[in-house]
């Protein structure tokens, strides 16, 4: 009943769109996915997600759900068969909601304000604000192989881009970030994280991504 | 008064920390309020969150859990049973739909309510018309979630109420400073509606100052 239609609007290169096709996989739940160009949004995109105009959006029979944590919760909530997304515990789960938050709220915004920062003094702010968030998650991974302990969970899936777009911005901007010396267990989860079969089978490759964005920040620059 | 063990690090006027009262308050949890000063944060706030250093911070437990609406689901989660009181509806879609909704008045309306107040005399203005612009989607919202009933939550509040209601009094004070209606009965009607509602609730009145709190709270912070 659960399965009927899933559709997924979303972009290949995006890290939240991506979330949700790990999520998606990870319940062994079959979708269609339906490639968006963000530069010439489709009427699809538009009437399904009239307030943001983003992706990703999840269409459960025929009902749109939009914002990449709300969709993982909602996948969670109708899928109960397979790996759980997030833990049963109130607290523990208050905790990923809490981590996922602090990667999208605070993570997110300071690694791209890299890429974009102009001149040399705003960069090193950029970095050293980045540095100190990554911080604060190298020290929560505290010992435990995924954020979510041993297997992975809401905040694994929320901190896909530390494991592969912040090596991508790395390259584009040729600065050094998330180094072994400086985060050891981050480079550690990272690495166990995109080993894992079923983020190895989503993700793009980290060249094929480093391309993509190359061409993409050549046009609009 | 047995105290179940619960705190709240916060203040009477955040409307963030106002979400957390008013979501224990409906679970019936008896629960200290720890006033902070926010300009002079204490060991206990800093200790409790480390991360962000804000209120509101939920102590339960010998646990610390923050961020507002991270908290309200907490509270839902933690305190629940059969015959109680829910914040969340029970329906995955619905809930979904409540937390996009809740997700975007934190991300598109409480920036701009922000900068309103403590930001540039001189952006006021343009800055109303996008704070009136920024609540005209819940008006549908409203009227979707409500399906006819009073709140966004039905026949009672429930977690969109609480996350945007707890915003009223701040939302009216700045609508008496500029002297700007955002919540004009002609375009967002079912909002209007709403407000007035809500703020008969038993929970509005314990927990939602009302607007001239904020009136004078904002003249003091804004000399």
């Amino acid at each position: 009943m659960a399965d009927q239609e899933v559709k997924l609007l979303g972009v290949w290169a995006s890290p939240f769109s991506k979330r949700v096709e790990i999520a998606l996989k990870m319940k062994g739940i079959s979708y269609e996915y339906v490639a968006q160009d963000l530069s010439n949004k489709s009427p699809e995109l538009l009437k399904y997600n009239p307030i943001h105009k983003k992706v990703p959006v999840l269409v459960h029979n025929g009902k749109p759900i939009c914002e990449s944590l709300v969709i993982l919760e909602y996948i969670d909530e109708t899928w109960k068969s397979g790996p759980s997304i997030l833990p049963k515990d109130p607290y523990a789960r208050a905790m990923a909601r809490f981590w996922a938050k602090f990667i999208d709220d605070k993570c997110f915004p300071s690694i791209w304000k890299i890429r974009k920062s102009q001149g040399e003094e705003e960069r090193e702010k950029a970095i050293e604000e980045a540095k100190e968030q990554l911080a604060i998650l190298e020290n929560e991974l505290k010992g435990k192989k995924f954020f979510s302990g041993d297997e992975i969970g809401l905040v694994d899936i929320a901190a896909n881009f530390i494991a592969l777009w912040v090596g991508v911005v790395q390259e584009l901007v040729g600065v050094e970030l998330l180094t072994k010396e400086k985060f050891p267990r981050l480079c550690e989860w990272s690495d166990d994280y995109l080993n894992s079969s079923i983020i190895k089978e989503t993700l793009p490759a980290k060249d094929e991504l480093l391309d993509r964005f190359r061409a993409m920040f050549q046009r609009t620059d | 008064m047995v105290s179940s063990g619960v705190q709240v690090l916060g203040t009477t006027f955040s409307p963030f920390v106002n979400r957390v009262r008013i979501s224990l308050n409906l679970k019936s949890v008896n629960f200290e309020l720890i006033e902070e000063n926010l300009a002079a944060k204490s060991d206990l706030l800093l200790k409790s969150n480390p991360v962000h250093k804000k209120v509101p911070v939920l102590i339960h437990d010998g646990k610390c859990i923050s961020e507002s609406l991270v908290i309200v689901e907490y509270i839902d989660e933690k305190w629940s049973g059969d015959d109680g009181v829910s914040i969340l509806p029970s329906d995955p879609y619905d809930r979904a739909v409540a937390r996009f909704w809740a997700a975007y008045f934190d991300d598109k309306v409480v920036p701009v309510l922000f900068k309103l107040s403590f930001g540039p005399e001189s952006e006021r203005v343009a800055l109303i018309e996008q704070l009136a612009e920024g609540l005209v989607p819940l008006e549908e919202a409203f009227m979707t979630c409500s399906k006819g009933k009073s709140y966004f939550g039905g026949d009672n509040i429930g977690y969109t109420d609480i996350a945007l209601g707890s915003f009223i009094g701040w939302i009216k004070a700045i609508e008496k400073m500029s002297g700007i209606k955002v919540l004009a009965e002609a375009k967002t009607p079912g909002l209007v509606g709403w407000v007035n509602k809500f703020l008969s609730t038993d929970a509005a009145k314990k927990f939602v100052p009302e607007l001239e709190v904020y009136v004078e709270l904002l003249k003091k912070m804004q000399a």
